[in-house]
């Protein structure tokens, strides 16, 4: 998806949906060309919370399907400005902006959406935090932004998480994904004791365990036996969407289609 | 006159003092309850954070007690070599390097991957680095992921101390390096006196400093804080690596990275003089840029330099010795641009005068290390020194060549040697060519290839420096320690393993104890 749309560092970039660059959202019914979800998506690429809130509250005047709101208009930003980011032209500050902006419009369509029993599928619930002794929290927020702008639902720890407050929290929410944040070389056996604990609790495989930081390794995820490990925060939701299709027993393939078309 | 480069206006450099002085009250510092009693003595408030972990304090620091602390650091000091040689300065515009630290991969010549490092990697940089006179000291630049005590595995815990121990058995020179935790470090101190014959020895030769880091933004964690404390109560020299990486943990502007590092360190001097007046100290640095692509710090970007320059320059502006991390890349292979980083770096800092510049042989920003690397920044270090001296007129001054005991005038700058050979162009047979070629040129070592093309192919640069590195690790001679020494070491680094093997089982109940109260 990389080169087709204008986007050369300025964030007021074309709609590329509309004029055809990017692919159409796979959900069927309503009008794909309506400007009010053109707008919708352009609030995100535009990283503007305020506007999306109100393109929000606008589509539940009009009486507009929120999920459809969510389908046809937001999630196409947020996985353009996704794509755009991993093309290098959009940066991690416009991302975590689109990523508010997409929260700010979920906030207002979620409880209408859970009204109509009609809440989006396929995501799951990842609890967070960095590893033991790790006060490094910079690229797990980042995560926590992007998943949860995805529609994941984030259980954040915080920092210097102990392996008992992981299994804790993953048995309190019955959580899909736990996720390991560390830095430092000397903090990343914290990561190997989350897993160990995990284990322990008969928590795994069910509930899959990730990890990532600057030092951190394919090899490394290998050797402590973890389910994925990512670069970055846009990798980290590409392995978390994965993940959640082998969370067996959680979600059917048929709840996954549903939610295809968000990010 | 020597060339320099400044950054930073004066007024400008009053502008970041005030604003730093400003965030010690608001918002404040975090700091370790270690620190708590010893500011809260000294009149400083210090109460519950805002908007941060409720159990964090938060000191705020009034510029009085700030400035009444710079006045008690000393603006200089030196580190001893083993044969109790001042061997570096740190003070004035003295301009030294050494290899980065603290590497956990080792990049592999002959696959080109990273490897976890080992011991045998630290003793190749350690040798390398000794018959270098571009580095001025040692740095303990890997872990060893093999290390082993007393024929068992050594603890993680001691992986700071045992990289030490290797160091000093290996080097005569002085060793920049830092503890991994509150605990570590005294094993470490131990074993500095135990080379230096006694704690004050070490305290009137110190011959390492260690790098302490307070965590962006804003806070002397519970680790930093003890160690910063510890040193200044032994007397050890301390190097403050202040590490804003600006947009991510600190002020998207240069400016503004260069004054939250100015408050952080101010705030360590603050605390570490209090503990220790006129303990040494180092107003160091790592600040970087925040990738705004991989969320990574780029160590080769030239704003990465930038932020060096500029924070080394408020030191200096303080009257103090300075640090700074460059002469590294952001490549993961000693390529074009690892060489192109690491040369643009180590000329900017030695243009900006920075007593301790560190970062050389460091590939993949920070993440590995390589010993082909370290040869290659040699040569670009040489070069920024020769810039350095820029170009010298010495027109009353007599130079002498050493080494044939011959006196060459040098009254003028070129007539006088015409007046010798007229138009005849024999340069070369000149006295005054052989006398001072050696001084006006930096003569590089075959890492730097400047030969006519023959019939061979040409060589690329890493392949030169496999050479040099295997040359120089053939002519490295291990320093000789008593036995007496060797034995106090290896007791020092048994007794640490032990401790530490002990803690980690304490620990571990430590948290099942926590767990159960819960």
């Amino acid at each position: 998806m990389c080169g087709g749309a204008q986007f050369s560092g300025s964030r007021r970039s074309k709609i590329p949906f509309l004029t055809g660059s990017i692919q159409k959202p796979i959900s069927a019914g309503g009008s794909v060309s309506d400007p009010l979800f053109g707008a919708m998506l352009q609030s995100i690429i535009d990283g503007a919370p305020d506007k999306a809130a109100e393109l929000a509250q606008q589509a539940l005047a009009k009486g507009v399907d929120p999920l459809e709101a969510v389908n046809l208009g937001f999630a196409v930003g947020i996985t353009f400005a996704g794509e755009q980011f991993g093309c290098g032209e959009m940066f991690l500050p416009d991302l975590l902006a689109s990523a508010e902006a997409m929260k700010a419009a979920l906030k207002i369509l979620e409880p209408e959406m859970l009204k109509r029993g009609s809440e989006r599928k396929g995501r799951g619930k990842i609890v967070l935090g960095t590893a033991r002794g790790d006060i490094h929290d910079i690229g797990k927020n980042l995560v926590a932004t992007i998943l949860s702008a995805s529609g994941f639902q984030i259980f954040d720890l915080g920092t210097s998480v102990t392996p008992e407050q992981f299994v804790a929290k993953a048995k309190e929410v019955d959580a899909d994904i736990v996720g390991v944040s560390a830095l430092l070389t000397t903090t990343m056996a914290g990561q190997k004791a989350v897993i160990e604990a995990l284990d322990r609790n008969g928590l795994r495989p069910r509930v899959k365990a990730i990890i990532g930081g600057a030092a951190v390794t394919s090899k490394w995820a290998a050797e402590i036996g973890a389910d994925g490990y990512s670069r970055n925060a846009i990798d980290a939701l590409e392995l978390a969407k994965n993940l959640m299709s082998k969370v067996v027993g959680k979600v059917t393939r048929k709840d996954m289609n549903k939610g295809t078309a968000l990010a | 006159m020597r060339p320099r480069i400044q950054l930073l206006s004066p007024e400008l450099i009053g502008r970041i003092l005030r604003e730093a002085f400003e965030l010690l009250m608001s918002p404040g510092v975090r700091v370790g309850s270690a620190a708590v009693e010893l500011l809260q003595s000294a009149g400083v408030e210090v109460g519950a954070a805002v908007r941060v972990a409720s159990n964090d304090r938060v000191a705020r620091i009034p510029e009085r007690l700030v400035r009444q602390c710079l006045a008690s650091a000393p603006p200089d000091f030196y580190l001893y070599n083993r044969q109790g040689e001042k061997a570096v300065h740190y003070g004035g515009d003295d301009v030294h390097f050494d290899p980065g630290s603290c590497c956990v991969q080792m990049l592999d010549p002959d696959t080109l991957d990273a490897r976890p490092s080992e011991t045998r990697d630290l003793v190749r940089i350690v040798q390398v680095t000794e018959t270098l006179p571009q580095f001025a000291a040692q740095s303990t630049a890997v872990i060893c992921s093999d290390a082993v005590v007393n024929g068992n595995q050594a603890p993680s815990a001691i992986g700071d101390l045992y990289r030490l121990f290797v160091v000093l058995q290996h080097s005569d020179k002085p060793v920049v390096t830092g503890s991994f935790s509150a605990a570590g470090l005294q094993g470490m101190i131990d074993l500095l006196a135990a080379d230096s014959g006694s704690p004050d020895k070490l305290r009137q030769q110190p011959r390492a400093v260690f790098d302490v880091c307070p965590s962006p933004p804003l806070n002397w964690s519970e680790f930093g804080s003890h160690n910063l404390l510890d040193l200044a109560r032994a007397g050890v020299p301390a190097e403050i690596v202040s590490m804003p990486l600006a947009g991510g943990t600190a002020p998207v502007t240069l400016a503004g990275s260069v004054t939250q590092h100015a408050a952080e360190t101010l705030a360590g001097i603050t605390l570490h003089q209090l503990a220790g007046p006129g303990s040494p100290i180092v107003w160091g640095g790592a600040p970087a840029i925040f990738d705004m692509r991989t969320g990574g710090a780029p160590m080769g970007a030239v704003e990465t330099a930038m932020l060096n320059m500029a924070c080394a320059e408020v030191g200096k502006h303080l009257g103090l010795p300075t640090h700074g991390y460059l002469v590294a890349t952001d490549s993961k292979l000693v390529d074009a641009q690892a060489g192109a980083e690491s040369a643009r770096s180590a000329t900017l800092g030695a243009l900006a005068g920075i007593n301790m510049i560190s970062g050389a042989g460091m590939l993949e920003s920070l993440a590995c290390f390589s010993v082909e690397k370290l040869v290659i920044d040699a040569e670009s270090i040489a070069s920024a020194y020769r810039l350095a001296r820029g170009i010298e007129v010495s027109s009353d001054e007599v130079r002498s060549d050493k080494a044939r005991g011959e006196k060459v005038p040098r009254e003028t700058l070129a007539t006088a040697m015409f007046a010798q050979i007229g138009l005849s162009g024999e340069f070369l047979k000149l006295k005054e060519t052989r006398a001072l070629f050696r001084q006006e040129q930096h003569l590089p070592s075959p890492v730097i290839d400047r030969s006519a093309r023959g019939s061979e192919p040409a060589s690329d640069v890493f392949t030169r420096a496999r050479s040099r590195v295997d040359e120089l690790v053939s002519k490295y001679r291990k320093p000789s320690l008593s036995e007496d020494v060797l034995r106090k070491f290896q007791a020092i680094v048994d007794r640490e393993a032990d401790r530490a093997g002990l803690e980690g089982t304490e620990s571990g109940n430590n948290v099942g104890a926590a767990q159960a109260a819960k």
